[in-house]
């Protein structure tokens, strides 16, 4: 797989610490919902830097769009966030991994559970069932912070309203909205158990957040029997 | 003209050795699983070589904690772009394990675990000090999400070819590709030659 050099085309700003890079890749391939990319980032003297970030853009879209959260201690990404500008040139390296992917062409229903910024390859698959028009039941558990740092928090409010095969759970660790009568905190066993398809539904599970918040949703599955072929992770940080 | 990312100047800059091309350092142990962490109790917890020839040789746990275990430091690199330096480890060498074992008919061998997680190496990898069932990371016994009970540890190639949760080795005569080498990532995994993708 190679290098592929890529142009920031637009930047859209999603949370004070996210933003969308709508990248422009002349040969880029295309992805699969799901997927992540290699960016590669060169210093005028030549120091490389390579960090890998999911695709939240729809697979048929043809666009290449990753969003990328701001670790304040990280290299690459205060850079992708704050300074980087329509216009920047990168490489990237991809689309990579082709298990944490949903088949759109795979009927079972999809639950989806993400905790932050672990939203963004769920976004992708969000987008493609949509705009496929698919009728495979999603089912969407979201995990955010506060409603500030929810990632995608209109778009996913208005898919879910207008499309009856999307169902979304929303859930706040710290901070929710002033009508908001759910507890807060931390994802409990109940607010998954209730957002969950019935076991008898055989869905496929995407799980994606943090080591901690996937390790957590996991073992839950298991408990409940959930079959673990049918639960993948992917996590992120570290 | 050079091509560079205008405004970027990166931070860790000076040149480290024992840093594969395209890695970067982290002091954290970042965790990366296909799947969720699998329960394995001690007393049902199982290591087996499976040889060409049909043969299984296996281990309960109490008879693999028996055997001769060493302390291993090493640098470990994983195909995501970290890599860790120095890290500490004890586990049973591998060459221990196959003593008395035929591998006369094997160029290779497939990792086995629990949760169904597959990885294939060459049988050269495996052995002559360059692999082991390791069971204690930092001095602590490795967690789960990290492998635990045990783990195999080739730290000379990438470091999903450590397969966590290992119950066991298949050993062939040819080579066939595990669960990310089918899934996208390359048959061997030599981070000096960032053989991450085929």
């Amino acid at each position: 797989m190679i290098w592929q050099r890529a142009t920031i085309e637009a930047a859209r700003q999603e949370t004070p610490r996210s933003r969308t890079l709508v990248l422009d890749v002349p040969d880029w391939s295309g992805h699969l919902p799901g997927q992540h990319v290699d960016v590669r980032l060169t210093a005028e003297d030549g120091y490389t830097a390579v960090r890998s970030y999911s695709i939240a853009s729809a697979s048929d879209s043809g666009r290449l769009e990753v969003t990328v959260d701001r670790l304040d201690d990280g290299e690459v990404s205060p850079y992708l966030v704050d300074i980087a500008e329509p216009g920047t040139m990168l490489e990237v390296r991809g689309p990579n991994g082709r298990y944490f992917v949903w088949d759109p062409a795979d009927e079972r229903p999809v639950q989806l559970i993400g905790g932050g910024s672990g939203v963004v390859p769920l976004m992708s698959m969000i987008r493609t069932h949509g705009d496929r028009s698919s009728t495979v039941p999603f089912r969407l558990l979201y995990s955010a912070r506060s409603p500030a740092l929810a990632l995608f928090r209109d778009e996913i409010a208005e898919r879910a309203a207008t499309d009856a095969s999307l169902d979304v759970t929303w859930t706040y660790s710290r901070e929710a909205p002033p009508d908001w009568t759910a507890p807060v905190g931390r994802l409990t066993l109940e607010t998954l158990d209730a957002a969950l398809f019935p076991r008898s539904a055989g869905a496929v599970t995407f799980v994606c957040g943090s080591t901690p918040f996937v390790e957590r949703v996991a073992t839950w599955l298991q408990d409940a029997e959930c079959p673990l072929e049918d639960i993948r992770t992917e996590r992120y940080g570290g | 003209m050079g091509f560079f990312s205008s405004g970027f100047s990166g931070r860790r800059r000076a040149d480290t050795p024992g840093l594969p091309p395209g890695q970067y350092l982290t002091e954290s142990f970042p965790v990366l699983s296909a799947g969720p962490t699998p329960k394995v109790p001690l007393d049902r917890w199982q290591f087996t070589v499976a040889t060409e020839a049909g043969v299984a040789h296996r281990w309960s746990w109490a008879e693999f904690r028996a055997l001769p275990a060493e302390d291993v430091t090493t640098d470990i690199h994983c195909v995501t772009s970290w890599s860790k330096l120095g890290t500490g480890w004890r586990g049973v060498s591998l060459d221990t394990l196959f003593e008395g074992i035929d591998t006369s008919a094997a160029g290779f061998a497939m990792a086995h675990c629990y949760g169904g997680y597959t990885t294939n190496v060459p049988l050269p990898d495996l052995l002559g000090g360059k692999a082991w069932i390791a069971f204690d990371f930092g001095g602590e016994p490795l967690a789960p999400e990290h492998g635990g009970p045990a783990r195999l540890l080739v730290p000379h190639l990438y470091f999903w070819k450590s397969a966590k949760w290992i119950t066991g080795l298949r050993l062939m005569a040819e080579d066939s590709p595990g669960f990310w080498e089918q899934n996208g990532y390359h048959m061997y995994g030599d981070p000096w030659r960032e053989q991450r993708y085929w």
